[in-house]
């Protein structure tokens, strides 16, 4: 698995992801947001978690209209793999690979902690190692979490099945619990929590570690 | 030329931190807000001086990245 991971002035989460894929046997790149192409032969682009440009405008709003950013929508046209985890979620919205958006957390508060997550669809290389209804403990820090999307656009995700995760207590708001969602083909997964700060045995869980096996063995051919 | 664009989330689209505010406002003892909706407010100088022209370019703007149209409403004015 040759993986891609994009750098954005204020992501922090770049390098834990990138830790993660390469202990997951990926061969790792980190990209700078001003380049424009990505690398031959990726066949996974990850968008790591942050605060892109200082969250200014909209969060992810400047990162989803950078240069590299147009390389990315073109990987993903052509059926490449994307992960948005957190800040890069909120990118994959903006860009409009993946519906809805995320607001501020209703409570107003930045949520930092280990959160329940439960799997909602093994039916994508993320999540197809783990069981259905599988209860994860993964952490999230966010404050811009809240999930919001339109009815119309709700129904879909539940009636294709693609909604990947949701929480156990819905503490940012999110509607039906929202905490990752899949694109249409299945091969685009934003997530607001955090599986690459959950891989090592020495982190306070390793349950998001199978995500990155699973990806590795369930990968198709871009 | 310049241009005011005023950005508003959509109705029905909740907004936590203009219910912050209304709460805020109750508690200084300032009654009878039913309702706060925050937005923002985005001036760009523009070189452009055929208004028509220029209404044209600030919508692209407005859609590519000033406003989040999954949520939010967008108005231009000219000043």
């Amino acid at each position: 698995m040759r993986a891609a991971v994009i750098v954005f002035p204020g992501s922090n989460c770049d390098r834990d992801l990138a830790v993660a894929f390469k202990a997951a046997g990926a061969e790792v790149t980190m990209v700078w947001h001003k380049d424009t192409t990505l690398p031959d032969g990726i066949d996974i682009v990850g968008l790591p978690g942050g605060f892109s440009f200082g969250d200014y405008l909209r969060c992810g709003a400047i990162a989803a209209n950078s240069p590299i950013c147009r390389s990315v929508i073109a990987h993903a046209e052509r059926g490449g793999y994307v992960l948005g985890i957190c800040n890069g979620f909120q990118i994959l919205t903006e860009t409009g690979l993946l519906p809805g958006t995320l607001l501020r957390n209703v409570q107003l508060k930045f949520i930092s902690k280990t959160m329940g997550l439960q799997i909602g669809s093994t039916d994508s290389a993320f999540t197809a190692d783990y069981c259905a209804d599988q209860i994860l403990q993964i952490p999230v820090a966010h404050h811009d979490g809240n999930y919001t999307a339109d009815a119309q656009v709700m129904a879909r995700l539940i009636g294709d099945d693609r909604i990947a995760f949701t929480y156990v207590d819905n503490l940012n708001g999110s509607d039906g619990s929202v905490a990752g969602i899949l694109s249409q083909n299945r091969r685009i997964l934003g997530m607001m929590p955090h599986p690459e700060r959950a891989f090592d045995p020495q982190h306070h869980s390793a349950d998001g570690q199978r995500l990155f096996a699973s990806l590795m063995s369930q990968m198709a051919p871009v | 030329m310049k241009a005011r664009v005023h950005i508003m989330l959509k109705n029905g689209v909740l907004d936590p931190q203009g219910e912050a505010v209304r709460h805020a406002l109750g508690t200084l003892g300032f009654e009878g807000v039913e309702g706060v909706r925050q937005g923002k407010v985005i001036e760009l100088d523009l070189i452009e001086t055929d208004r028509a022209a220029a209404e044209k370019r600030v919508g692209e703007m407005c859609e590519k990245l000033l406003a989040n149209t999954v949520i939010e409403t967008y108005h231009v004015e000219f000043i």
